[in-house]
């Protein structure tokens, strides 16, 4: 069978991946898609100005079409149909044949038919080429202006804010969101805007667009009034693109829309419409949750499937617009004959809330939620699932008060037909027979059922029920650290705080058994060191350390170690190098640059180590704490100074945040960078903690790392001064530290977290716990008892009898052998020691 | 050939939680301290990664077996008997240890 796909947005994806999934190559598969690159979030859209990338948004697998073998032409757009040849003509002159056709050519935005709607900087919102002009545009723009105060118009008004731009939204409804919330919840949305410096004006008609006195244009309004701007979004609304199909004859609504029944099937028995573009029971769905389903509908009966229908879809939502919580719910406006409303609102914490129920006050119909959506997931579950009310509906959108009822029911109380996200069609049911198959924790969930996978609005509901399904079934949810600590590295690290604990001995005795292991050992060691920062050799804890951070230094294959000094930044004087190379060449030992920007020196037996150090720390080097889980180095470009692009000094920024931070004993290793301007030659998106200079200061990047599985870090900050960059950082690292697992770095930490980056932004940011100043109280400390373990080391007697090979010996581990390559020494192999090759030993 | 008792070092040479190297008739052997006094040896050669580096390990208990782990690729053997936990056929020299005194000796 040949099908050919007309559009490739997510919902077009959605339906290659379901076909995919259940015809695999049985099906010949041509997709003519108009635009340059293959489906991405439009969801997410905005993301694109905090640092993501076109790649990032992208949602169609790298190799989809290679494994399909289906085509993709991207670029080419679809100039007929020839519904009788069944046949599809292109721009570039080609006709694709087809048996059955999909059309998910989607919507564009509408732009208001005013005079001047074309003038230079009158933009819309929707491509991500579309977004690229919007930064041009922005970049020589002062002022911006949205036109519609709808979801997507508020979403573009944040991306304007966000790019400095003193931003309007101008809206012709007398409410923002005119469709989704009351005029209540409006007012108060309106209110809250405002209060971030958007200038918000409804009940504006635009007459004209003209030129402008003080800004490129003047909007001059029915009412007589005039807004002055020099960009304009037009996001005033979505038309479906149905040109095409209406060329051809299939049948379209009077309002536009291209009609299809219940099994997304047009007019023609061979030809399905799904997504934007598709008009249901005279409804189109701007969402990406039912264009979902009329993929999964069309592909099932393209298929001959067994019998499944699209029969509407709820298009309640929960949003976060300008940091501002919105959600509504079915019939907000209290529509339905009969249907009682009850409302609270609390001007002072700025919160209105809104519920509609049933006549008999037993079912709840709809609601509205500004500023405090807690209660969505339990309202949405309640109406969807028709559940029966409480006998007092209100306790369901009234504060708790002590000792009233809360909780109307947990996620036990839902029924297995009950949809937790909406976007990807996950059911109870389907939890509960993931977790049946061996699922137990959220990332396995979102692998199995891609649940919380595209607006992740469902993660908090999610993990609930998985606890609960869990707890049922008499699944002991085990974060225990090892067999000899009944407790998870967190608790551990709370205990050893509040107790004080400074001891292993101590820790086993009051809260362990046995005598520990290779995984508990490492832990506390690593959890003293970064609440009290004794020296890590220091009696008895270095009985606890692994041998790297026994040696303070790397152990190698062959049981030699590496030695890496300290380079802050990167930036090493000429004498350093020679001090360096000096050393590497006396005790013969391998150099190598490593990625960190530092030289790492090869080959050295354990007995040597002392030596080496003191050659090394007499010529003003520190250990570079390479062996430790800790902070490893900041690695940074070369910034203002020396580079003709530098908006920022990186190198010297480098230099302090290395210093700050050095020897910095962490759940796992910390890696750092600085860029000094955009084009971030240091990578710093990689990172841990990746710092970038912006014209009016440096964005901070958190969570990213390179390794088994790369992660782009996250903007959690932008444009901050040093000051307040460091006291998000201090902040960031000892939560961190706080609350990981062992051996769990940032990225895999921040994937885990409930709530996501908006609840770590909370944290740090906005202190949500209230624990901000004891976590850079808890830094501070630790900056100022640094020293340099093996300075400290050197000059202790005690420490230096640890490096000798044997106790009752003077004499060198033999089996350790080098051999020459490239002009250096490396390990021996096995054969190579047995004599079995010949070799010239160094 | 019977094993003879060859003085190594001092209790206090090793110390506690923590493992030494020694050099007997020849063989690297590796000895740990444990809290509760035990003193265990073991050859200190690793057969997975063929280096001499057991004396370095973190010792402690898995299963209710005195161990400890390699620091190369973090095998467990056992300190009584020299075999490993993860790899049934794979198995170490152990040596008995007589202490007298202040003087630890090993049966080699």
């Amino acid at each position: 069978m040949r099908i050919v796909m007309i559009g490739h947005g997510m919902v077009g994806q959605r339906f290659l991946e379901t076909l995919a999934a259940r015809a695999g190559d049985m099906v010949h598969v041509t997709v003519i898609a108009e635009e340059a690159r293959p489906a991405y979030d439009r969801v997410q859209l905005s993301a694109f100005f905090n640092g993501k990338t076109a790649e990032d948004l992208s949602v169609t697998p790298h190799d989809f079409f290679d494994a399909t073998g289906y085509q993709l032409k991207l670029n080419t757009r679809a100039t007929g149909i020839d519904l009788a040849a069944k046949t599809v003509s292109t721009a570039t002159g080609e006709v694709v044949p087809f048996d059955k056709l999909v059309l998910a050519t989607g919507s564009y935005p509408f732009v208001p038919p005013v005079p001047g709607n074309d003038r230079e900087g009158c933009l819309v919102y929707r491509t991500i080429e579309d977004l690229e002009a919007i930064r041009d545009a922005a970049a020589k723009s002062k002022v911006g202006v949205v036109v519609g105060g709808g979801l997507l118009g508020l979403e573009a008004a944040k991306a304007l804010k966000d790019l400095g731009l003193q931003t309007h939204v101008v809206e012709f409804a007398p409410r923002l969101m005119a469709v989704q919330i009351d005029d209540g919840g409006g007012r108060l949305l309106r209110r809250k805007i405002e209060a971030l410096g958007v200038g918000v004006h409804t009940e504006r008609n635009t007459k004209e667009i003209v030129d402008g006195e003080t800004c490129r244009h003047a909007m001059n309004f029915a009412d007589g009034k005039v807004l002055e701007t020099d960009m304009i979004l037009f996001s005033a609304g979505i038309r479906p693109r149905d040109e095409l199909a209406k060329s051809s004859g299939l049948m379209v609504g009077p309002r536009g829309g291209i009609a299809i029944d219940n099994v997304c099937r047009t007019s023609h028995e061979d030809v399905y419409a799904i997504g934007e573009c598709a008009l249901w029971d005279n409804k189109i769905y701007g969402l990406v949750a039912p264009g979902y389903s009329m993929a999964d509908v069309a592909c099932n009966h393209l298929l001959n499937g067994h019998h499944k229908e699209f029969l509407g879809a709820d298009m309640s939502t929960k949003l976060k617009l300008m940091g501002v919580d919105v959600a509504s719910i079915g019939d907000a406006h209290g529509s339905t004959p009969g249907s009682l409303t009850y409302v609270y609102v609390d001007d002072r914490a700025e919160i209105y809330k809104k519920l509609v129920v049933s006549s008999d006050g037993k079912k709840v119909l709809g609601a509205v939620l500004v500023g405090d959506v807690e209660s969505y997931g339990d309202l949405l579950q309640l109406k969807l699932n028709d559940m029966e009310l409480p006998d007092k509906p209100e306790v369901l959108i009234l504060p708790a008060m002590e000792g009233s009822p809360r909780k109307a029911f947990g996620p036990d109380a839902l029924p297995m037909s009950a949809v937790i996200c909406s976007c990807n069609n996950v059911t109870k049911g389907d939890i509960c027979s993931a977790i049946d198959g061996g699922v137990k924790d959220l990332p396995g969930l979102k692998a199995s059922t891609k649940l919380a996978t595209s607006c992740g609005g469902c993660s908090a509901l999610a993990g609930s029920v998985l606890k609960c399904e869990l707890e049922k079934r008499g699944v002991e949810v085990k974060k225990d650290l090892c067999e000899h600590f009944a407790f998870s590295r967190q608790e551990l690290f709370h205990l050893i705080k509040v107790e004080g604990i400074r001891s292993f001995d101590e820790l086993v005795s009051k809260h362990g058994k046995g005598l520990g292991c290779d995984i508990c050992k490492p832990t506390a060691g690593s959890i003293f060191a970064s609440l009290w920062n004794e020296h890590i050799l220091k009696k008895p804890l270095a009985g606890l350390q692994d041998t790297n951070d026994y040696f303070l230094a790397n152990m190698q294959k062959d049981g030699t170690y590496s030695i890496v000094p300290r380079i802050p930044g990167g930036e090493i004087t000429p004498d350093g190098l020679i001090t360096i190379g000096a050393i590497a060449k006396k005790y013969n030992l391998y150099t190598k640059i490593t990625g960190g920007q530092r030289i790492d020196l090869f080959g050295a037996r354990m007995e040597q180590l002392p030596v080496i150090w003191k050659e090394l720390v007499d010529a003003g080097f520190e250990s570079g704490h390479a062996y430790g889980k800790s902070v490893r180095t900041v690695k940074s470009c070369v910034g203002s100074t020396w580079c003709r692009y530098g908006v920022g000094d990186s190198v010297g920024y480098a230099i302090d945040i290395e210093n700050r931070y050095r020897g910095l004993r962490s759940p796992h290793k910390l890696k750092f960078a600085v860029s000094g301007c955009t084009r971030e030659c240091a990578e710093a998106q990689s990172k841990d903690v990746g710092i970038i200079a912006t014209e009016k200061g440096w964005n901070l990047y958190v969570c990213g790392n390179g390794g088994m599985k790369p992660r782009h870090a996250e903007l959690l900050a932008s444009d901050l001064d040093r000051e307040t960059l460091i006291k998000y950082v201090d902040r960031f690292l000892m939560f961190y530290i706080r609350t990981a697992d062992r051996l769990q770095r940032t990225s895999v930490w921040r994937d885990n977290m409930e709530g996501g980056l908006e609840y770590l932004k909370a944290v740090i940011i906005d202190d949500s716990l209230g624990i901000g100043e004891e976590l850079e109280k808890q830094m501070q400390y630790l900056v100022d008892t640094f020293e340099c373990e093996w300075k400290a080391a050197i000059n202790d007697p005690e420490t230096l009898k640890r490096f000798k090979p044997f106790v009752n010996s003077d004499e060198t581990d033999s089996n350790v052998v080098f051999v020459d390559e490239r002009g250096q020494i490396r390990p021996a192999t096995g054969a190579e020691k047995k004599g079995r090759i010949a070799v010239a030993e160094v | 050939m019977s094993s003879t008792l060859v003085k190594v070092c001092k209790v206090h040479d090793i110390p506690v939680n923590l493992g030494v190297g020694a050099l007997v008739k020849g063989e690297q052997v590796a000895l740990f301290h444990l809290p509760t006094g035990e003193i265990y040896a073991l050859g200190n050669f690793d057969p997975f990664s063929e280096a001499n580096v057991l004396s370095r390990g973190l010792v402690g208990d898995l299963q209710g077996q005195k161990v400890v782990a390699s620091p190369i690729y973090k095998h467990h053997f056992n300190l009584q008997t020299g075999e490993c936990l993860e790899d049934a056929g794979v198995k170490i020299p152990a040596y008995a240890v007589v202490v007298q005194g202040d003087e630890v000796y090993l049966a080699v």
